[in-house]
């Protein structure tokens, strides 16, 4: 340990007490008894589609594009995903498929 | 009687429609909050220590970068702010739901402090079932998500070290459960220009910005984007 443990307590407190501000900051400004803005119900509806899309390139934005394999495993994978999901519109058989497919190229192929 | 008889079914009813959709999450988290538990315990920190953090944070990356504000020079101002930064696209995910929380009671509380990327992809894109409450299925998602960190964090901080087979690649389980979100998000024609505008945001921040200052400039993007394009998404 690098901190002591009183030092520790603080910091562990600080993070969580940043994270869950940013989960309980819209219930606060937008309390249950007051209706919200027409705007914020208008958000409420088109960010989780908007978040999703964020969210997968959010968990590609380590991938090195300009070296090799340039990006080829997460990009089949993601293929693979998209495939399966069409054919058989199974989500747990997509997601398994494509990260098994992940795997075996990062493993075995790219390795 | 018969009520509570009711209610007991209901809520069975809720748990077997909540656990298959939790399936992926439970590989992502056992396997990510393993990564945390190791790394804690790297950094000299044992199972007590993280436990704590899992169960008040409750938060992947967020966790991640909390080991970094461990080992760096004491400044809780500073953690508490990069904390902030670093989780900020909650904000939108607690907009998104505000609507779907409204009036669950006592439950509402641990749902919000529970919002993590994963609940809220499952919250938000799947409907309780028929003949579920669905305070009872938001609740299970959101428990179970809970569960799984935890036992990851606490397996991975004591016996990280027994795992022997090669799980490299595994966390793209989570990639892949945003992959088949984001599609079934797509279902649904209106949300494509949404769905659409998310991508390209976070592509152009991720290229102005870099990997590691991508997530703010990213929403702030989208909302113009968002706010810019209300008419012509007319809803």
């Amino acid at each position: 340990m690098h901190l002591g443990p009183l030092q520790s307590v603080v910091i562990i407190l600080a993070t969580a007490a940043g994270i869950q501000l940013t989960r309980w900051l819209p219930f606060l400004l937008f309390p249950e008894k007051k209706e919200p803005p027409r705007v914020i119900l208008y958000l409420g509806k088109v960010l989780p589609a908007a978040m999703m899309g964020l969210l997968v390139v959010y968990c590609l934005k380590d991938v090195s594009w300009t070296a090799a394999p340039h990006g080829a495993p997460e990009l089949l994978a993601i293929l693979a995903v998209v495939v399966l999901h069409r054919w058989k519109g199974n989500v747990l058989l997509s997601i398994a498929g494509g990260t098994a497919l992940y795997m075996l190229l990062v493993q075995a192929v790219f390795a | 009687m018969e009520s509570s008889e009711q209610q007991r079914i209901s809520r069975l009813a809720a748990v077997k429609a909540a656990f298959p959709a939790t399936v992926p999450v439970l590989t992502g988290y056992i396997c990510l909050g393993m990564a945390f538990g190791i790394l804690m315990q790297t950094s000299g920190y044992g199972v007590g220590w993280a436990l704590l953090m899992s169960v008040i944070c409750f938060a992947g990356s967020g966790q991640f970068v909390g080991i970094t504000l461990l080992t760096a020079a004491f400044d809780p101002i500073q953690a508490f702010l990069i904390s902030v930064m670093i989780n900020a696209r909650h904000i939108f995910y607690g907009l998104s739901v505000l609507e779907k929380y409204r009036g669950l009671g006592r439950e509402r509380a641990f749902l919000i402090f529970g919002l993590t990327d994963e609940t809220f992809s499952l919250v938000s894109s799947l409907k309780p079932p028929e003949g579920t409450n669905r305070h009872d299925f938001y609740f299970w998602i959101t428990f179970l998500h809970y569960l799984y960190w935890l036992t990851g964090t606490v397996l991975g901080n004591l016996a990280g070290n027994i795992i022997t087979f090669d799980t490299t690649g595994i966390d793209f389980v989570l990639t892949a459960l945003f992959v088949v979100l984001f599609l079934e998000q797509w279902k649904k024609k209106e949300n494509r220009a949404a769905g659409v505008s998310g991508i390209l945001c976070a592509v152009a921040s991720l290229a102005g910005f870099g990997p590691e200052n991508l997530v703010i400039p990213a929403m702030v993007l989208l909302l113009i984007v968002l706010l810019g394009g209300r008419r012509r998404l007319c809803i």
